[in-house]
């Protein structure tokens, strides 16, 4: 763990992309403690421009809502959409992809296709559907996120398990007769663990950017205010007032590459053999 | 003698001068934009609104109205109504012919009628009061009402009543007719094509029974869907005539400001688009009138008019719109309170019960109406919470009484008996429909005097009826009324009387003509 941790801050993109992180989980927790006022409410005259009153320092929107606390108010639904549809994606990527590698044949056959039906649709799409149908709370935008992210994750899952199952101490572990579940959740899967953490610190950007996408398109939650909502409302008056869209656009750029960042970290501290070949 | 004949001459000199002003131009094309694209043109069987605006130009009604909602002539050129306010003789016009070159008759007229009872649900309702309808000749029309019924001469409107061919219709399975999808009326312009999801094109009726119009050669109606893009079509040049709600209402102004561009208000006056809550009576809190009240104490209907409608509009006062007959604004006001909201709600003993708000689907405007409803609701103390759906999912829920609070707007024809009443009377409580009394409000005394209202022949009569209506309505907030709406429509000034009646756009391009 040390050396991980060693090898993580020797990385400077894993650095920014940590600071990033903390940055915005920070703002997350404690942001709307220091704004206790809901995002929602009409704070002062429409389109005041940023800069202008130390009270609302961000301006404010098309009803003279507080761009500024929409954006700290946004940071919290959309880190949270990001984390806990990545952790629902693993819960169910991860088990159909160990299953699928470990006992091949015919599971390995249902599962991949079964897999593939789902990969098969182009993700967004399937997303927008998913929440038109459901109709749009933040229940049903981080299930439709899961639904459309976990088949990458089976998928590598699988080839890991594929490769580690022909290694030595596991099939040791078969021959001292230890449960296939004991093999899979003690053997295989703590070796197979390190693509699948880079994989999903991509998954939260990529699920932050999915949720952006449909607030955008007016399949937010109506209760909760996101970057990407705020994004949505502000481009029809994108010519009279730049700033509603533009603070938010930006939060969702830094955090979306920060997490990026994390990622090449934790690629390079969690491979080390790959990362001294780079330099 | 030398009084008439100085009015003769007074006359001639306003006729001469208005006609040295305006001496209309033939020729040119007009596009304008169409939002959203219609379901179809067949006007007798789909009431949409672009449905009205594109074919107000391809039908005609009987009758049309002045922007003071009074009667003018189109296919009928004169009527009389008899002593006992129940005979009504229309004369139609001579020498009207159908864009195939039929001749429009009587005939026409009653076939049109017994069409419009079977696809045409609130022509239905307005004819509910007539007995029979006769033709004595080719072009006399002559109804017979059950019993004197105020308000009849306001129902001949081309998008209440369009006139349909019977020589095209009679006979056929209307709702697969052919000519459904290339309408032929009377009016003047003819349909000649429709690219799905791009531009339909009208051009002139050379036929016209008015000589010398339309001066129009043709008109391209563009479908552009995104709302930032229509705008954009105006300031490029590619449209010439956005009618009212085809931009966002922040665009107005900007869109007003640009050079050779008129803007005008006029021309709804005969719909008078009415913006309210529908309140659920039935269930949950809004049961208790106190509730409803604290609703309309709650929000900052100021507010919504200068921020969300950039000013355009009327703060409304009850169910009648001030344009419409028999309006009053002596009633309970209900001024933006929140501490009165917040003391009717705790004497009605609310208890912070979840309540449901269905905004309307309409685009930016509407939702960032809901949301600013909902702040204001929640400010006093009500657990708001919105169900985001399409208009199709919201129509459902409106219709299956699945809500708690909906926006809406409805037109009011003009005549509290054509478009107020039937909001508020027990006897149009029907489940599935997105209109009329979907609150579920029913009170005995509403009921009496609406069909009091209806009925009474002399205006006195019915303003007393009205006016008492009103009052008792605001007092029990059947549903919590916002605004009179206003749809500006922003046109180059080369346009000239685009809008010449209380109809506006929907009544065609009959007397437009272009400044070139």
């Amino acid at each position: 763990m040390k050396q991980f941790w060693k090898s993580m801050l020797k990385s400077p993109s894993g650095v920014i992309g940590l600071i990033i992180l903390l940055l915005a989980i920070s703002v997350a927790v404690f942001g709307p403690l220091l704004f206790p006022n809901s995002p929602w409410r009409m704070v002062q005259r429409p389109f005041l421009p940023p800069f202008t009153l130390s009270t609302v320092p961000l301006g404010t929107d098309a009803l003279g809502r507080d761009v500024f606390a929409g954006m700290i108010f946004g940071a919290r639904v959309s880190l949270l959409v990001g984390l806990v549809s990545t952790l629902v994606a693993l819960v169910v990527g991860v088990p159909i992809g160990a299953m699928a590698g470990y006992f091949g044949g015919k599971v390995d056959d249902a599962l991949m296709r079964f897999t593939e039906f789902f990969q098969t649709i182009p993700s967004f799409a399937l997303a927008i559907v998913l929440v038109a149908i459901l109709q749009p709370s933040i229940y049903s935008i981080v299930a439709s996120i899961a639904v459309v992210s976990w088949p990458p994750v089976a998928r590598l899952v699988r080839g890991e398990v594929l490769s580690l199952r022909t290694r030595e101490y596991v099939q040791a572990a078969v021959v001292t007769g230890q449960s296939n579940s004991w093999i899979i959740l003690r053997e295989i899967l703590p070796n197979a663990l390190s693509p699948v953490i880079v994989l999903a610190s991509l998954m939260v950007a990529t699920a932050i950017l999915l949720e952006s996408s449909l607030s955008f398109l007016g399949l937010g939650d109506p209760n909760l205010i996101s970057w990407g909502y705020m994004v949505g409302a502000g481009r029809t008056v994108i010519r009279q007032a730049w700033w509603i869209t533009v603070f938010p656009g930006v939060a969702i750029l830094i955090s979306v590459l920060g997490l990026n960042l994390i990622g090449e970290g934790l690629n390079d501290a969690l491979n080390p053999r790959l990362s001294r070949e780079g330099r | 003698m030398s009084k008439r004949v100085l009015l003769g001459l007074l006359l001639t000199c306003a006729l001469t001068a208005s006609a040295l002003a305006q001496e209309p131009k033939t020729g040119g094309v007009i596009n304008a934009v169409i939002q959203p694209e219609p379901p179809g043109l067949m006007m007798a069987m789909i009431q949409n609104g672009p449905t009205q605006m594109v074919s107000g130009n391809i039908f005609e009604g009987l009758l049309r109205y002045s922007p003071k909602l009074e009667p003018m002539p189109e296919l009928a050129e004169s009527w009389s109504v008899s002593e006992d306010a129940k005979t009504y003789t229309f004369k139609l016009r001579k020498g009207v012919t159908w864009h195939d070159g039929k001749p429009f008759t009587s005939a026409d007229v009653l076939f049109s009628i017994e069409m419009l009872k079977q696809t045409h649900a609130r022509a239905r309702n307005n004819l509910a009061q007539v007995d029979k309808v006769e033709a004595p000749d080719d072009y006399t029309v002559v109804f017979t009402l059950k019993q004197p019924f105020g308000p009849f001469l306001g129902i001949f409107e081309v998008g209440s009543m369009p006139m349909v061919p019977k020589h095209l219709y009679e006979g056929t399975d209307w709702k697969t007719n052919a000519y459904n999808n290339a309408p032929v009326g009377t009016g003047p312009f003819m349909f000649k094509e429709w690219q799905k999801g791009s531009y339909i094109r009208l051009v002139r009726n050379p036929n016209y029974y008015e000589k010398g119009k339309p001066y129009i050669d043709e008109i391209y109606w563009q479908i552009i869907p995104d709302a930032a893009a229509r705008s954009v079509a105006y300031e490029t040049g590619k449209v010439d005539v956005l009618p009212g709600g085809s931009v966002e209402n922040f665009d107005v102004p900007r869109l007003s400001k640009l050079k050779d561009t008129c803007v005008t208000g006029a021309g709804w006056e005969f719909f008078s688009p009415l913006a309210w809550l529908w309140l659920n009576n039935r269930q949950g809190p809004l049961a208790d009138k106190r509730v409803r009240q604290a609703i309309m104490y709650a929000i900052d209907r100021d507010f919504a008019k200068d921020v969300i409608w950039n000013g355009l509009g009327k703060v409304a006062t009850g169910p009648s719109a001030s344009t419409i007959k028999y309006y009053t604004d002596d009633v309970p006001k209900y001024p933006y309170d929140p501490a009165k909201a917040k003391a009717l709600l705790k004497e009605a003993g609310y208890k912070g019960e979840k309540i449901r708000l269905l905004p309307l689907a309409y685009g930016e405007t509407w939702q960032r109406w809901g949301e600013a409803v909902k702040q204001n609701l929640m400010d006093v103390g009500m657990n708001i919470e919105t169900i985001s759906t399409d208009v199709a999912g919201g129509n459902q829920k409106i219709g299956d009484w699945d809500y708690d609070i909906a926006f809406t707007y409805l037109y009011q024809y003009g005549d509290p008996a054509l478009g107020v009443g039937r909001n508020y009377v027990s006897s149009a409580i029907a489940k599935g429909q997105v209109f009329n009394n979907v609150e579920g409000y029913s009170n005995p005394d509403i009921d009496k005097l609406f069909a009091d209202g209806a009925v009474a022949t002399s205006d006195t009569k019915r303003k007393e009826i009205y006016e008492k209506a009103q009052k008792v309505l605001v007092e029990d907030v059947p549903v919590a009324w916002m605004l009179e709406l206003q749809f500006p429509t922003i046109m180059r000034c080369k346009v000239k009387n685009l809008i010449t009646t209380g109809i506006g756009v929907n009544d065609g391009f009959k007397d437009a003509w272009l400044d070139k």
